[in-house]
């Protein structure tokens, strides 16, 4: 019988282990495949320290430098705006948080449905007006490959299978539900292969360049 | 219980007969018309249609099931309109019900397919095994053997509960009779499911009541189930929902939010993905229901609903055991990742003992 | 004699991956912002100047041969390869079109620093054959003759006779055991030796015990700006001889940007191992004596001027307080630019374009960016610190038709002199 519980029943299911698979180990062997490759010791005197200066880029790289801000205020803001209305949706959804819950056995409020739904309304126009800033910005248009856009689609398709499952559009309510779940399915499966992967080593980026300018006296 | 007399009898003459007021049956069919989904303005044509509708016989098939559908179609208090209508039907082979037994039943079943050819409702509980057809006889006769030979010459068939509509318990992992509905068999008569684990009594009613107004069955949703009374989601219907609404959520069966009626999806309720009527009908006369008294909602009158996750698991959570296939997946990425990363340690080295000096004087390429 | 080749060049690139760089690249999610930091893009508006797109060819060699998934998609041919005709279609925007600031490394908001991994990529590039013709001669001439622009000793020699027959000061010339060895740049040999100067009158004064080294007074390296190690190697190895030859404790880096970060950062590490001495630079070791109240000045120049922070000696190199603290002795009316310190714009010929002629059009445009700072601020005057950042000031000043005097830090202080001792 292939019913939409028997959908849901297979992406909460085997669909699901497969696709967590995928994602851890793809994501451990990408973070490997980059520390492994070390770097060679510095042998010049240094003017300052690595780790500390490091670690404080890995934090003040959260705020944008405010030239660039100024001449691209909606890259920055924009962004902002999704990545944290994605993290809302995905950290604060009281079904999100009882899934992470049975993970890792810690649980916190959640927020009301209400505040939730709102932004993901915001994050949903948020992201469509980050795909038409790309289409239309000469750089970014420039610099996109076809793998931008899979990503775009891949950081969209969550948030708008959630609002519609939420509202239970489609009806009938298991089909909707397993395509959401489905289509974080996808988001997992590609991480590892794509540019999602940022998620993971932006913080190493930005400590090796913080610890590299660092060693020389600057705060980066 | 093949009573020749009352067989010629109209529903109307029956129940006037049984002591049913004019008004009381009115009632019952304004209920039926709102239970239904039926204007008001449908009471009257409903009351004509039943009161003119003629005894239907029907065979009720019992096969892989726990006869908690019967007992809920019985259940054992004070008699009403309900009952009623199961009394004026022809209930002509329910080997529960039935005094007689062994071939005296069987021959019953055999009358009455023969008398009525055509016209008669066969209802089927439980799911029928096709691994080996010992698993579950009647007589001799295989469950298998049973439905083909009886729903030949029906007018309909009837799955009542969720092992004859989606094949329910004997159904669930890792199905070791090989249990099927009867949708999987019965492929050449409408077949109406009646899912639940029982179905409410007052549905089942309601799927006859349809059929003797009109003479057919309700409209069905994709499951085969009448969407009368499967077309809204125990969620959408539940009094409870406004809490989900605002996250407010009972976290333990003898918590704060327990106590105060919140909304019980982080225990496991299932009424998201569940469509049924008990948040409108009730059991037992109206009296509560699953969510009401404090429990989620198992979904029962899902196809599956036995191996949808554990009962007190949210429906966001996925069966499988995630920390554990972390646990595996960062051993495996890390067994990879080291080989990965050795390899390309070594295609470095080789790169850096392939290096030949770069001097002023091979700054121009080969041409 | 070997030649370059495609091979050579992929095979250099393959040497230069390490942690930092596969982390970058794989922290790229093409958001732009680095277009924004950079004065090529910013004052073209042309998208093939985003900092980013100029290591599609170093990313190529990453993704295919030092990731797994990059490995698979090549084995099953579809990856893009690095061609001789990419390197080609590249050179322009890695050598005409990167001062190697670093400002884009600033605004990363994934943190990839940008100008290090140019630094790496340039050695591919090197490698195949694919390096600007100017850079090609600099590199030569500094290896064969000495100096990036030709200079030889007898040249220091004649400045310094000039020197001394105009102040009676005394240049010492490869005195072993002094404290500090100076090196110089060919810039200021020819273009500026006013710095000679004031090294003299600044060292009597403090009572510094210095020397020149007749062996070792070039401080440019030309390997670093067109990217080869091993010539850079040569030429740092030159410098470290005469260091150990005279027994100095320090070495002064000049006035001059990429010197600093050759002799000082990549030095010890392209030649494989720590020095006996240590690099310090000319502004550091002038600000100790401030602070140590060696440096007496008098007077104030009462000009409205600004400093301009050359990228490698502040935001690469980490001077960044010293020519603040000394401009503060002898200046009244000193402002900053609307972006200055670690965030400071190129004067757009760091890095090796300035010996890159192909570059000049590119890179006087791309002025405008400096010179909007200046217009902004009306200065009557405008202070530096490196010799290279100085003649790319007056040039595009020229270009631009304004008239403002450039002069170095080191310069402006001897002005300010106390001559007790006269």
């Amino acid at each position: 019988m292939s019913s939409p519980i028997d959908f849901l029943l297979w992406v909460k299911g085997p669909a699901f282990d497969i696709a967590l698979a995928v994602f851890v180990i793809g994501v451990v062997v990408r973070l490997l495949e980059i520390v492994l490759l070390w770097r060679k010791q510095d042998l010049a005197e240094p003017k300052g320290e690595e780790f500390g200066p490091g670690l404080r880029t890995v934090v003040t790289r959260m705020l944008p430098e405010a030239g660039s801000f100024k001449r691209s205020p909606f890259t920055v803001i924009g962004g902002y705006i999704w990545h944290i209305g994605f993290l809302i949706c995905l950290l604060f959804f009281v079904p999100h948080i009882e899934l992470l819950h049975s993970v890792l056995g810690i649980k916190w409020p959640g927020l009301s449905n209400h505040i939730v739904n709102a932004v993901a309304v915001v994050t949903m126009v948020t992201l469509v007006a980050m795909l038409i800033d790309r289409i239309t910005h000469s750089v970014k248009r420039f610099l996109s490959g076809s793998e931008d856009y899979l990503v775009w689609l891949a950081a969209f398709l969550p948030i708008v299978t959630g609002y519609l499952a939420y509202h239970r559009v489609l009806v009938p309510y298991p089909l909707v539900l397993g395509i959401h779940i489905l289509s974080i399915e996808f988001l997992m499966v590609l991480f590892p292969f794509t540019k999602l992967m940022h998620t993971f080593t932006f913080p190493l980026a930005r400590w090796y360049n913080g610890a590299m300018a660092g060693r020389r006296g600057v705060q980066s | 219980m093949a009573d020749s007399k009352t067989e010629t009898k109209t529903l109307g003459e029956s129940l006037r007969q049984q002591g049913v007021s004019r008004r009381g049956f009115l009632k019952f069919c304004t209920a039926t018309a709102s239970m239904m989904a039926l204007p008001p303005t449908m009471v009257p044509a409903i009351a004509a249609a039943l009161e003119k509708a003629r005894r239907p016989s029907v065979i009720w098939l019992s096969f892989q099931e726990c006869t908690g559908c019967t007992e809920s179609l019985t259940r054992a208090h004070a008699p009403t309109i309900e009952n009623l209508i199961f009394d004026h039907i022809s209930l002509d082979y329910h080997h529960t019900l039935q005094a007689a037994a062994g071939e005296g039943a069987e021959a019953a079943r055999e009358a009455a397919m023969h008398e009525n050819h055509g016209k008669y409702l066969v209802v089927v509980d439980g799911s029928i095994p096709l691994k080996d057809p010992g698993f579950s006889t009647i007589a001799g006769i295989s469950n298998l053997d049973m439905l083909k030979e009886t729903v030949a010459g029906a007018a309909a068939v009837i799955a009542v509960g969720s092992c004859a509509a989606f094949g329910g318990l004997p159904h669930a992992n890792p199905n070791p009779t090989g249990a099927v509905s009867v949708s999987e068999i019965i492929k050449d008569k409408p077949v109406v499911n009646v899912s639940g684990c029982p179905p409410i009594p007052t549905v089942i009613t309601g799927v006859l009541a349809h059929f003797l107004t009109f003479g057919g069955l309700p409209e069905l949703d994709d499951l085969g189930r009448p969407k009368v009374f499967y077309g809204q989601s125990i969620h959408d219907r539940c009094y409870r929902r406004p809490f989900y609404d605002k996250g407010l959520f009972a976290e333990t069966f003898d918590d704060e939010g327990a106590r105060k009626g919140w909304c019980l999806y982080r225990m496991g309720c299932k009424g998201p993905m569940t469509y049924n009527a008990c948040a409108t009908t009730k059991w037992n006369q109206g009296t509560s229901w699953p969510v009401e008294s404090g429990h989620g909602c198992l979904g029962c009158s899902e196809p599956d609903f036995w191996d949808g996750g554990g009962f007190y698991n949210a429906i966001s959570i996925p069966d499988g055991d995630i920390a554990r296939n972390i646990g595996l997946g960062a051993v495996a990425g890390v067994a990879v990742g080291a080989a990965a990363g050795m390899l390309n340690r070594n295609a470095r080295a080789d790169a850096v003992a392939r290096h030949e000096t770069v001097t002023v004087d091979d700054l121009e390429k080969t041409s | 004699m070997s030649k370059a080749t495609l091979e050579r060049g992929l095979n250099a690139l393959r040497e230069e991956i390490n942690a930092p760089v596969a982390a970058f690249f794989s922290s790229c999610v093409n958001c732009g912002l680095c277009a924004e930091a950079c004065l090529f893009y910013t004052e073209t508006g042309d998208p093939r100047y985003t900092p980013i797109n100029k290591l599609e060819p170093l990313r190529r060699i990453w993704e295919q041969e030092f990731t797994l998934w990059g490995r698979i998609k090549k084995a099953l041919g579809l990856a893009q390869p690095v061609t001789d005709e990419l390197l080609q279609e590249w050179e322009p925007l890695v050598y005409d079109a990167c001062s190697l600031c670093g400002r884009c490394s600033m605004v990363c908001p994934v943190g990839n620093d940008i100008a290090y991994m140019i630094r790496k990529e340039r050695e591919g590039f090197v490698a195949s054959g694919n390096a600007p013709e100017g850079m090609k001669g600099a590199s030569t001439r500094a290896i064969k003759v000495g100096s990036p622009m030709g200079v030889k000793f007898h040249a220091v020699q004649a400045q310094i006779r000039h020197i001394e027959a105009d102040t009676g000061l005394e240049v010492p010339v490869d005195v072993e055991g002094a404290d500090y060895l100076a090196l110089l740049s060919s810039m200021e040999i020819m273009n500026f030796p006013e710095y000679i100067e004031a090294l003299a009158r600044i060292f009597k004064q403090a009572g510094v015990s210095w020397t020149l080294c007749s062996e070792a007074f070039e401080a440019t390296n030309a390997g670093i700006q067109i990217g080869s190690s091993d010539i850079a190697a040569e030429l740092v190895e030159r410098v470290v001889k005469g260091a150990e030859k005279l027994q100095v404790k320090y070495v002064i880096s000049p006035e001059c940007g990429h010197a600093y970060t050759a002799i000082r950062w990549e030095g010890p590490n392209l030649i494989g191992r720590r020095y006996p001495f240590k690099v310090v630079h000319i502004l550091e070791l002038l600000d100790e004596l401030r602070a140590a109240g060696r440096l007496k000045t008098q007077g104030m120049d009462e000009a409205r001027l600004t400093f301009h922070d050359p990228c490698q000696i502040v935001r690469k190199g980490g001077v960044l307080e010293p020519p603040r603290n000394l401009l503060k002795q002898v200046a009244s009316n000193f402002v900053e630019m609307s972006d200055h310190r670690e965030m400071n714009w190129c004067c757009g010929g760091g890095g090796g374009v300035s010996a890159n002629e192909r570059a000049d059009e590119l890179r006087l445009k791309v002025f405008a960016k400096k010179k909007s700072q200046l217009d902004e601020l009306n200065v009557d005057k405008l202070v530096t610190a490196c010799a290279n950042c100085r003649l790319m000031l007056e040039d595009g000043l020229e270009e631009y038709r304004v008239e403002l005097p450039v002069v170095g830090l080191t310069e402006m202080l001897a002005e300010h002199l106390v001559e007790d001792n006269e």
